[in-house]
């Protein structure tokens, strides 16, 4: 892994992974959601509107990916002082928010036919909320100390703590009465239909390459942000040294 | 505090060590803090619940659990519609003035918001549909485990209809 601390070596692989992740997650993912809205058989209970879930099941999923993702880089920016983890967890920041923002608008969506209801406060949709407001705090705090170039060290911080929500999450349908239902997929097991199961598989790949595209494109513009940033600072020494 | 010394331990697997005593000590916390929720942070309570303690009549509370088969009745009114919900354990009567919504059948998950009445009924005012977390599409329903493999073969190989 400490191969990829020259920066330059990760930009020659980021920027020739950047447009195949992002072009092949769009293909496939719309593509399995096409598949999912046109030739998914409705649900026995639900009908239609189980369609869905294949876009709200993969954003949740991202949706504590990026936490995990912030949480890992974190660890390592603390731990072993890594150049490009901080820059790694500030660029997952955006889409992971995007992607639990994404998730509770169509759960809201989804529970209005299902449920009778937009929304609860039950403990996975509360847990999922907090979720999207540690990214905002997370993204508010990181960017803050970037623009004021302080260390990003009380951001990872920020980040392992946060990460603690993520166990709530997974754990908030088993522990607690809720009107959310309990895990579809555990250790391997399914009570999916394969019919639906598949389709959510490959939207959950595509979601995923996307998430990884734009994690890659956002880490390439923060690191060229602060080579810009180093050069016009020389270019103001130079200047004043000329000057005086 | 300086441990490069005597335990020759490298900076960075001290802070290796300082995050995952940190970490255990965070997750132990919310571990607890779950824990000390587990009553509050439920969102309804069981019938058991309520056999164990029975909350005051009028008191604001929500029940979940199952509808009982062949407990749906339908008021002359045409709109209250009274059903059992049990937990396997215990039953408690509901009464319900309103439109169902649309997954509440016999059988299926249910939380009513509402209040016990001094007779043990429980008066709702707001039905809601709990889903399970089975999905499974309408035509397979009820099949043998050969017919659906079957069935799911073919829904593979081609487009069906």
């Amino acid at each position: 892994m400490h191969g990829f601390a020259n920066p330059a070596r990760f930009l020659k692989i980021a920027k020739w992974l950047t447009v195949p992740l992002l072009v092949g997650g769009l293909v496939i993912s719309s593509a399995a959601v096409l598949w999912g809205l046109t030739q998914v058989p409705p649900d026995r209970l639900m009908g239609e509107t189980v369609r869905i879930l294949f876009v709200h099941v993969p954003a949740a999923w991202l949706g504590m990916g990026g936490w995990t993702t912030i949480a890992i880089a974190s660890l390592v920016e603390l731990v072993w002082r890594h150049p490009l983890a901080a820059i790694a967890a500030r660029a997952a920041a955006v889409p992971g928010a995007v992607f639990t923002a994404i998730c509770l608008v169509t759960g809201s969506i989804w529970g209005r036919p299902t449920w009778g209801t937009w929304w609860v406060w039950d403990g996975r949709l509360t847990s999922m909320l907090v979720l999207l407001f540690l990214y905002f705090g997370y993204i508010a705090l990181s960017s803050s100390l970037a623009r004021e170039g302080q260390s990003s060290r009380i951001a990872a911080i920020f980040g392992l703590v946060g990460a603690i929500n993520i166990p709530i999450i997974n754990r908030s349908v088993v522990w607690w009465n809720s009107l959310h239902q309990p895990p579809s997929i555990t250790m391997g097991q399914s009570s999916i239909d394969p019919v639906f199961l598949w389709p959510l598989l490959i939207a959950t790949l595509g979601f995923s390459l996307l998430f990884g595209g734009v994690v890659l494109a956002r880490m390439r513009a923060i690191l060229a942000d602060i080579q810009a940033e180093a050069r016009l600072r020389r270019k103001a020494l130079q200047a004043e040294e000329l000057a005086a | 505090m300086s441990t490069t010394g005597s335990r020759g331990l490298k900076p960075k697997h001290q802070r290796l060590v300082l995050l995952v005593i940190a970490l255990v000590a965070l997750v132990g916390a919310g571990l607890l803090a779950a824990y000390a929720l587990r009553n509050q942070a439920s969102y309804f309570y069981v019938p058991a619940d309520i056999a164990a303690a029975p909350p005051q009549p009028g008191q604001s509370i929500r029940l979940g659990g199952m509808v009982e088969n062949g407990s749906i009745t339908t008021a002359a009114d045409g709109v209250t519609v009274e059903f059992v919900v049990q937990d396997g354990q215990a039953r408690v009567p509901v009464s319900y003035t309103g439109i169902v919504p649309a997954l509440f059948v016999e059988g299926s998950g249910v939380v009513a918001e509402g209040a016990m009445r001094a007779d043990g009924v429980f008066i709702a005012d707001n039905l809601l549909a709990k889903h399970d977390e089975n999905y499974m599409p309408r035509e397979l329903e009820g099949m043998s485990s050969a017919e659906l493999r079957e069935e799911l073969q073919e829904s593979m190989s081609g487009p069906s209809e």
